[in-house]
């Protein structure tokens, strides 16, 4: 390992590998914190699922579910194109990078373009939380908690893919300058973990807020 | 650099495996399989996640230390969930729902301050 001194390696570690390994970790680091949180959602979600399983299958099948597969689809595509991103860092191929980075941004746009219709859809059938709640029903309270938290959990993982695509655009401004290469992409690296993590994320949240009561 | 290279293929047969793993799920919904369903429908999702972790995340093929990072994560994850909800769930403050898994009477209103009535 002669990369040590070579510019590429912070001060601090012996070798690229070092340096790569310790990212790795704080990298996970970060992510468990987010586990976490999102952990907390899906706790108060299973506790009031338990509570009103009727109002939340209701709830639920005012989603379109069709939209809801659609975006999952579209969210495992990009996880691919993200993970072919950071093996074209691996090989060095820039040009690689830059593809797939921008094909991983571009599902990501998709993803919350279908996101605005389905918010803009709730919308228009007064089914967002708050004074023009209505929906026809004994417990529409309860379907408003259940919308509570399909919009608190599905916006909040929206942020996340805003935060990810703007990761991934700055990714592809410093691959463009030729910042990258076998011996060092670790910020490449990263984000494909930041963007899998919001992957997983979604792929929880789609069968328990769209798939509820199909039966 | 050490990094392990992983052949595309590996991400292609993951990423295959996943699609069909969505639509299973999206099929499986609509079985009646009557309490099932939400144990199966998580199932399928933990797998999946796993998939995307080991592979995509290369957590397979990463050192110990960071499997060991990742494990103890969602073991605390773990512990939030259960002890939260075994602690909620036996509590005397409750009131059972009616067939229709609706209780209308105010739950909570014990004094505890959440959800006396949520409307």
């Amino acid at each position: 390992m002669s990369e040590a001194h070579s510019g590429l390696v912070a001060h601090q570690f012996e070798t690229a590998e070092q340096q790569r390994e310790t990212a790795n970790l704080g990298m996970w680091s970060f992510l468990i914190t987010e586990v976490m949180m999102f952990g907390a959602l899906f706790t108060a979600y299973g506790f009031y699922r338990t509570k009103y399983p009727a109002a939340f299958a209701a709830g639920s099948d005012h989603l379109d579910y069709l939209m809801g597969a659609f975006n999952t689809a579209v969210l495992i595509c990009s996880s691919l194109t993200m993970a072919l991103a950071v093996q074209a860092a691996q090989h060095g191929k820039r040009k690689g990078i830059i593809l797939f980075l921008l094909l991983t941004i571009l599902l990501g746009g998709v993803f919350l373009g279908v996101k605005v219709l389905e918010y803009a859809d709730k919308y228009e059938h007064h089914l967002i939380p708050g004074i023009h709640f209505s929906v026809d029903s004994s417990y529409a309270a309860q379907i408003e908690l259940f919308y509570c938290f399909y919009f608190a959990m599905t916006g909040l993982h929206a942020l996340h893919m805003i935060v990810g695509i703007t990761i991934l655009g700055i990714l592809v401004a410093l691959s463009h300058r030729r910042r990258f290469s076998t011996d060092y992409y670790n910020p490449v690296e990263m984000a494909g973990l930041y963007w899998h993590f919001v992957d997983i994320v979604w792929i929880f949240l789609f069968p328990l807020l769209y798939l509820i009561g199909r039966s | 650099m050490s990094a392990h290279k992983i052949p595309a293929r590996i991400y292609y047969l993951i990423f295959a495996t996943l699609l069909l793993l969505t639509m299973i799920t999206v099929e499986v919904a609509f079985y009646d399989i009557g309490i099932l369903s939400f144990p199966v429908a998580l199932g399928i999702a933990c797998f999946k996640s796993t998939l995307v972790i080991l592979y995509f995340m290369h957590v397979r093929y990463g050192t110990g230390l960071t499997g060991l990072f990742v494990s103890a994560g969602f073991i605390f994850l773990a512990i939030l969930m259960v002890f939260t909800l075994m602690d909620l769930n036996t509590r005397d403050w409750q009131v059972q729902p009616d067939e229709s898994g609706i209780s209308l009477a105010a739950p909570f209103d014990h004094g505890y301050g959440i959800g006396k009535q949520l409307r």
